[in-house]
């Protein structure tokens, strides 16, 4: 019995009719072909799959789209804006923190959170806050690193702006 | 004079499509009219298949085939490339076809429209199964008692080796003393972050098989898969797309990829398999698995006399590609940093009711430094000698190289004094034991662990590997002067395309962005060997280089022809004029370091002189109107490199750990890695791949441990179970390095890649056993959980 959702993901809005046990990460990927967002596991461990949901990083996997029906939805896809990289993904860059990049996305997506709620983390809050994403290649150090100069970039920004 | 980028950290050209999710993993490739497929796996550890029902998972709407190992027999065996004498090879059908020999062992695969449908029809398929007697251990699998799972042989013992030189029972027993420990080597999985996935598209018409498969090795799984398809390998086309980590779990064939290129063929559609964490865990390779008994024979002062390593490795229950050596790289780095007269390694190999082991970081080397490593410092403790000590008495001084071993190796150079003291400096090591001292006062428990390490990579010289050890690249400058590079090293998350692209820009005067780097793809990219074995950047990266030295030859020639003189020198990207007299072509000897001067003077432009862009040549070599007379037009060349040795990387590693008493939880309040990989490309690229070492070293001394029960079940089935690393369990590593370029290639480069997971390992091990060594402790096998920790405190605070 298929069920009609409407979803905002990346700014523009879809009318899809789905399956009610369509996960929001196959709903993404499957229906919307964003496959940036990436699934490394079935028991919600892994964290590739991170996504943002009305402003909060989730799990999409653990997410049914039905759930995100009348949502705002950010992927990996839709951070940069106007061609620009957000800092997160420029701070990945800079300092190495990333090798098959298949965690990436889901990292990236925890990262853009962890310095939404907290500006100007630790070392050991940024390692908390990304406990909820494995990475097997990088160790973690240089995502550390790479957090900690968006961090900066956020902060001189927003010094800039006045905001 | 344009800057050179070897050497310096510069950001990886991979990176732009990766951090933006726009990459292409095999699960993101999307043909139309794809079918799905999943297997049924085995839910027993050995047991004999009585019958198979399909019945009622051909009726579920959407199912379109059902197969079982009877349909699917005329595919070849699973392929095992290494050779034993007299081993024991059992015949590794892709699916099951009388009997399953571990959880997870694929006996039947549905096919359907979508992958929900091919979901439940694997629970609708019905097996009787008639269990059969497990066989865990890989030590008791080698009792003649024991129950035989491969009944034809008569016995589990894979095959018997010895190896090593010198006089082994002279060596101990002239020994002032001969130490014995027990050493375990558990099994791991490697876990790479994108799990496994084949999608398979035959054409009918063309006869043509395309197969995108996660893989670390395209070429070799193409060769070994037609061969098993029974299809000439020139029609089949290996495609490895974006891929999401190996660490060695995707240097194999498995028959999934062969299975999903037959059910294409069968069906003439598309068909993709993804593996879910839980298929990965039970059906992917494992690492290691050794059950170890080491002898160290040493004098009073130190001096190590022989070593004696008699070891039961666990296969699993059949060869997957290269499971049968692994325990042979063992036994030729025993030898580790130190001059053992004398070394013999003994492998029982056996089989066992789980998964395939198979190459997993290090594969093979970690056990061996592992054993090593710990050897040493149960003979410092036997002296009463500090660890450190020891090893020094031990090293062969640097212009001992090349240094033969008693295991048959020549390490190419080395300097294993240089890397310690360098570590022993950053970690103030004399100011670590005095705080050790005062920590013990206060009943503290403080401990400092060392490993000095050197490893075995860039596989290989030809002779030495199963499948070839030489790489190839093929160089060509385009029309427009931009840089095609076509490799066979087959990346997964190395940086290759910045090292090659860094390498292009230094030696064609070019910039990192002009080189476009192709791999993976075996209709594209010449025959190749892959990524695996710390070789893509070595090896690999020769046989680039070595193809651009063929280039600028050519280049050279055009160059002189074009500005009608006799030599020209090439400087910054042009062809000049040469001033004087020079000898030869107007390129340098091809074997010269790179960042080092040649020995031979180069010739200098002439001042004012005519000269010409390579752009400008190339442009020339494709038009071919004024080309030297019998020159072939075009600028491309290509290069099959074949490594003269190995090359050995080396370092030290210090961890400093403190270990709470009432929770025996384990703290790291330092932790220092001195690593030589000889010349470094790129200084970030070998730091990303340090730390991702260490971090997997971290998690085999602390953490992971693939586990069976006693009636074969895989209790580590997801990650909830298996305890992969996170951020916050995980201290900050401590960076720096030596240099001692190695004289195998012209790039002077040793391979990095496994060295942090083979170098870590001990000196974590070693850190908790010194904080420990109060009690009398001198070993403690791995995974060492704070529980474990805890209950020997208990026993010690009871006593």
């Amino acid at each position: 019995m298929k069920k009609t959702i409407s979803i905002t993901v990346n700014g523009v809005t879809h009318q899809s009719e789905i399956e009610p046990r369509l996960l929001l990460v196959q709903y993404l990927r499957d229906v919307l072909s964003l496959t940036g967002t990436h699934v490394g596991c079935e028991t919600s461990l892994c964290g590739a799959c991170t996504v943002m949901v009305d402003g909060q990083a989730v799990k999409s996997c653990t997410v049914l789209a039905a759930q995100a029906d009348g949502s705002t939805v950010t992927t990996i896809e839709g951070l940069a804006q106007g061609g620009e990289l957000h800092p997160v993904q420029s701070g990945f860059w800079e300092h190495h923190g990333l090798q098959c990049g298949y965690c990436t996305p889901g990292m990236i997506m925890a990262a853009a959170q962890i310095l939404q709620r907290n500006p100007d983390p630790t070392d050991e809050e940024i390692r908390h806050g990304l406990e909820g994403n494995l990475c097997r290649c990088t160790g973690y150090q240089n995502i550390v690193q790479a957090v900690q100069c968006a961090a900066k970039k956020m902060k001189s920004k927003s010094v800039a702006t006045g905001r | 004079m344009a800057e050179k980028t070897v050497g310096k950290p510069i950001k990886r050209t991979e990176d732009p499509r990766l951090i933006q999710g726009l990459a292409h993993y095999v699960d993101d490739i999307r043909l139309p009219d794809t079918l799905h497929a999943m297997f049924v796996r085995s839910i027993y550890a050995h047991a004999r298949i009585k019958s198979i029902d399909v019945t009622a998972a051909l009726k579920l709407p959407g199912v379109v085939a059902v197969y079982t190992g009877k349909d699917t027999q005329k595919i070849g065996a699973v392929p095992c490339g290494a050779a034993i004498p007299d081993m024991k090879i059992p015949d590794h059908r892709v699916l099951a076809t009388n009997k399953v020999y571990w959880v997870g062992h694929p006996v039947a695969v549905v096919v359907a429209e979508n992958k929900f449908a091919a979901r439940d029809g694997v629970d609708l398929v019905q097996v009787d199964y008639e269990e059969l007697p497990v066989v865990l251990d890989e030590e008791k699998a080698a009792d003649p008692k024991s129950p035989v799972i491969h009944e034809q042989f008569g016995t589990n013992i894979a095959y018997k080796l010895t190896a090593g030189e010198g006089d082994i029972e002279a060596a101990l027993k002239s020994a002032d003393k001969v130490i014995k420990q027990k050493i375990l080597n558990k099994r791991l999985a490697p876990i790479a972050m994108e799990p496994r996935g084949v999608l398979a598209r035959y054409y009918p018409g063309e006869q043509e098989l395309t197969l995108w498969t996660s893989t670390q090795i395209p070429h070799l799984a193409r060769t070994q898969i037609a061969i098993m398809l029974g299809m000439p390998e020139n029609k089949l086309r290996l495609i490895a797309p974006e891929v999401g980590g190996g660490f060695g779990s995707k240097l194999n064939v498995y028959a999934e990829e062969a299975v999903l290129g037959w059910i294409s063929m069968q069906t003439g559609r598309p068909v993709k398999w993804i593996e879910t964490r839980r298929e990965n865990l039970q059906a992917t390779i494992h690492g290691r698995g050794q059950v170890g008994y080491v002898e160290i024979g040493c004098k009073k002062d130190g001096t190590l006399t022989g070593l004696r390593y008699n070891v039961f490795a666990d296969m699993g229950s059949y060869f997957q590609l290269l499971t049968p050596a692994i325990p042979t790289l063992t036994g030729l780095m025993l030898s580790g940093c130190y001059k053992i007269p004398a070394i013999q390694i003994n492998v029982t190999a056996t089989f066992t009711n789980k998964m395939s082991t198979d190459a997993y970081r290090g594969a093979g080397r970690p056990e061996a430094t592992y054993v090593v490593e710990r050897a040493a410092d149960l003979v410092a403790a036997e002296l009463g000698m500090d660890p450190i000590e020891v090893r020094r008495r031990n090293f062969p001084a640097p212009d001992e190289f090349p240094f033969k071993t008693a295991t048959g190796l020549f390490y190419d150079s080395g300097n294993y004094q240089a890397a310690l003291d360098k570590a022993m400096k950053i970690a103030d090591y004399a100011k670590l034991r005095e705080e050790q001292k005062k920590a013990r006062k206060e009943g503290r428990l403080m401990g400092i662990g060392v490993s000095t390490y050197v490893e075995i990579c860039a596989l290989g010289p030809s002779a030495a590997m199963p499948a070839g050890g030489w790489e190839s690249a093929t160089v060509r400058i385009e029309p427009t002067g931009k840089v095609t590079i076509l490799t066979g090293a087959s990346p997964h998350g190395q940086g290759e395309e910045t090292a090659f692209a860094q390498i292009a820009a230094d030696e064609l005067g070019v910039g990192v962005n002009d080189s476009t780097v192709i791999h993976g793809d075996t209709a594209v990219v010449q025959y190749g060997i892959g990524t695996f074995g710390s070789r893509a950047l070595v090896v690999g990266g020769t046989a680039v280089y070595m193809a651009i030295q063929k280039l600028k030859e050519k280049a050279g020639k055009i160059a002189a022809h074009l500005l009608q003189c006799e030599h020209t020198v090439f400087v910054d990207g042009k062809f000049c004029e040469a001033a004087g007299k020079a000898k030869g072509a107007s390129v340098p000897e091809p074997v010269v370091p790179v960042g080092q001067a040649p020995a031979a003077a180069l010739p200098e432009p002439k001042p004012g002189g005519k000269t010409i862009t390579l752009q400008e040549i190339a442009l020339a070599a494709h038009l071919a109107k004024n080309l030297p007379p019998d020159m072939e037009p075009g600028l491309s060349a290509t290069s099959f490199y074949e490594p003269k040795n190995f090359t050995f990387p080396f370092g030290t590693h210090i961890a400093v750990v403190e270990i709470d008493r009432e929770t025996g939880e384990i703290d790291f309040q330092r932790y220092v890695a001195v690593d030589d990989c000889g010349k470094q490309i790129n200084p970030m690229l070998v730091h990303g791949q340090v730390h991702g070492g260490i971090c997997q070293s971290f998690g085999q001394a602390l953490y992971e441990e693939v586990v069976y029960d006693e009636n074969g079940q895989l209790v580590t089935g997801t990650l909830m179970d298996y305890a992969l690393p996170r951020a916050s369990m995980l201290p900050h590593f401590e960076l720096d390095s030596t240099e001692t370029p190695s004289p195998v290639n012209p790039l002077g480069a040793k391979g990095v890649g496994e060295a942090g997971t083979i170098g870590a390992t001990p000196a974590v091990v070693a850190a908790i056993v010194d904080a420990l060594s109060i009690y009398g402790v001198r070993h403690i096998d791995m995974p060492i959980k704070p529980e474990t920790v805890w209950q020997i405190l208990r026993k010690h605070s009871a006593a």
